[in-house]
């Protein structure tokens, strides 16, 4: 249990902030008040956004009694309960760590004085939680890379960052899921598509779910890619019970 | 089917329905029409369902070949309008026999404009919208040779719907709440912010709008957290963001105010260089 701060966000919305700061039980404890909120409100047409610490719940019609609906949200959260058994999904992400497929891994490397296979070892290593998307459609926010990738963002953002550029920028690590300019360092590319309005579901990754990035050649990287391109590939995961 | 050919170089011009919503989660920005006042205008005169599919644009107008009889309704920023050469009149319901070509000047007094059509433009439903995105829909600007869809119509109908549209005052007043972070601010930051004149600045899109003037303030950074479009985001040097209808999901600058639905459709329509002033109204 957290002490929740609710207020008020335009004629529509009530935005409910954790502390500021960024970990997992905060995370959890989002997720849970999120599915909640969901479950209980059929009759009301709403959505639910999140941020690292902070919820956004955004109504069809603009609230009239801003109290009651606080109210209510605070019932929803007292009665949460912690044993709902937390199934985790851990998505096995393919990345192709080479200068073939992307632009900055070498200068990357050189930046940081490593070479190409201690960072795919660093950076194959993690796992990265998915705290929400934003920034771009279907853009990930993953938290948990490790110190030694860290890098300052680019002075002059890339104009065109290809997608599937798996990159790292600032603390974080993340997959460019369309074509778009950002300051980031490219250091592999995977196959997978991240966002696809083709499909019902256009993200496959919810928040709280992992990911795991696993390194393919060229070769398997262009197999994956022509699977991608029919449809015919499925990502993978494992599923770890409980909250670890 | 219907289709209108575009014969010129447009640079601004898109198509804009009341935007994408439920899929803000997924980082889909909400898009839809800048100034929603002229959209449902546009769309009454014709009779049209509230969510018909219009043209949007702005600074330069569109030359439009329709192959097909259809009604349209001109709304939003005026200007000069020819339909086969002979001038024709916004905010009205104009009948447009098969071949005709329309032509709109330059705008000038305000900034978006609307071309509305009986039934709407059938461009691609993608993610529940037709509104133009780059990344959503395939198409993101209105182009030369373009071929926009739309249905004719079976038989003519009376044409003399118009409406008398109560023009944007100088220097308006543009109602708002408060934003989340805006019990941070200090005193004296939150009577400027809410006596101040702002000028709306050259850097403006769809997706937001900086004005000139800068407010020093003393407000901590803050995690990343969801924003809504008519959000005012103010930065650490100072510069204010009005965030419009393309804006990200997220965002990390502090969120001071957050304009009504009608002062984000008056803000849209006010001239770079113009000023305005905030006004806070409560909620409740």
């Amino acid at each position: 249990m957290f002490d929740l701060n609710y207020s008020r966000y335009g004629a529509y919305s009530i935005l409910i902030e954790w502390p500021q700061e960024i970990n997992e039980n905060i995370l959890y404890d989002i997720i849970r008040f999120k599915k909640r909120i969901k479950q209980e409100s059929l009759k009301e047409k709403l959505q639910v956004i999140n941020g690292y610490n902070s919820l956004l719940i955004f109504y069809d019609l603009d609230i009239e009694n801003f109290y009651d609906k606080v109210d209510l949200l605070k019932n929803i959260y007292y009665t949460l309960t912690d044993d709902i058994k937390y199934n985790r999904k851990v998505w096995q992400i393919p990345v192709c760590y080479s200068e073939k497929v992307v632009e900055d891994l070498s200068t990357y490397a050189k930046q940081k004085k490593l070479d190409i296979t201690e960072i795919i070892a660093l950076h194959t290593a993690s796992k990265y939680t998915m705290y929400f998307t934003g920034f771009l459609p279907g853009f990930l926010y993953l938290g948990g890379l490790d110190e030694k990738l860290f890098i300052d963002r680019k002075e002059i953002p890339s104009l065109k960052i290809k997608p599937g550029t798996v990159a790292i920028g600032g603390k974080q690590t993340g997959i460019y899921p369309i074509e778009s300019p950002g300051g980031w360092y490219g250091i592999g590319r995977t196959p997978l598509r991240f966002f696809d309005v083709q499909l019902e579901k256009p993200t496959f990754i919810e928040a709280g779910d992992q990911i795991q990035f696993y390194s393919v050649d060229e070769k398997e990287y262009n197999a994956i890619s022509a699977d991608v391109e029919l449809r015919k590939y499925k990502p993978e995961y494992k599923i770890i019970d409980g909250r670890s | 089917m219907g289709e209108v050919e575009v014969l010129n170089d447009v640079k601004l011009a898109t198509i804009q329905d009341k935007g994408r919503d439920g899929f803000r989660h997924l980082g889909v920005p909400v898009s839809g029409v800048m100034d929603q006042k002229s959209f449902d205008l546009g769309n009454a005169l014709l009779g049209n369902n509230a969510n018909a599919a219009v043209i949007e644009w702005s600074i330069k107008g569109p030359a439009l070949l329709f192959k097909k009889a259809t009604f349209i309704a001109l709304t939003g920023a005026k200007t000069k309008a020819f339909l086969n050469g002979n001038e024709i009149s916004f905010n009205k319901k104009i009948f447009v026999p098969e071949q005709s070509k329309l032509k709109l000047n330059f705008t000038t007094k305000n900034v978006y404009s609307y071309i509305a059509i009986k039934g709407g433009f059938l461009t691609p439903i993608v993610l529940g919208s037709r509104s133009f995105y780059k990344g959503i829909t395939t198409d993101f600007f209105v182009g030369k040779n373009d071929r926009l869809p739309y249905k004719e119509i079976g038989c003519q109908e009376p044409n003399f719907t118009s409406i008398r549209v109560p023009e944007i005052t100088n220097e308006p007043l543009l109602d708002c709440h408060a934003g989340p972070e805006f019990k941070r601010l200090s005193t004296t930051e939150k009577e400027q912010l809410l006596t101040q004149y702002f000028t709306i600045s050259i850097t403006r899109s769809r997706m937001g709008i900086q004005l000139e003037e800068i407010l020093p303030n003393t407000l901590s950074e803050m995690i990343t957290s969801p924003v809504l479009p008519g959000t005012i985001q103010l930065t650490s040097g100072g510069k204010l963001i009005v965030l419009m209808r393309d804006c990200q999901t997220t965002g990390g600058y502090p969120r001071v105010l957050i304009l009504t639905d009608e002062a984000i459709n008056t803000i849209a329509q006010i001239p770079s260089k113009k000023r305005f002033r905030f006004r806070m109204v409560d909620l409740d």
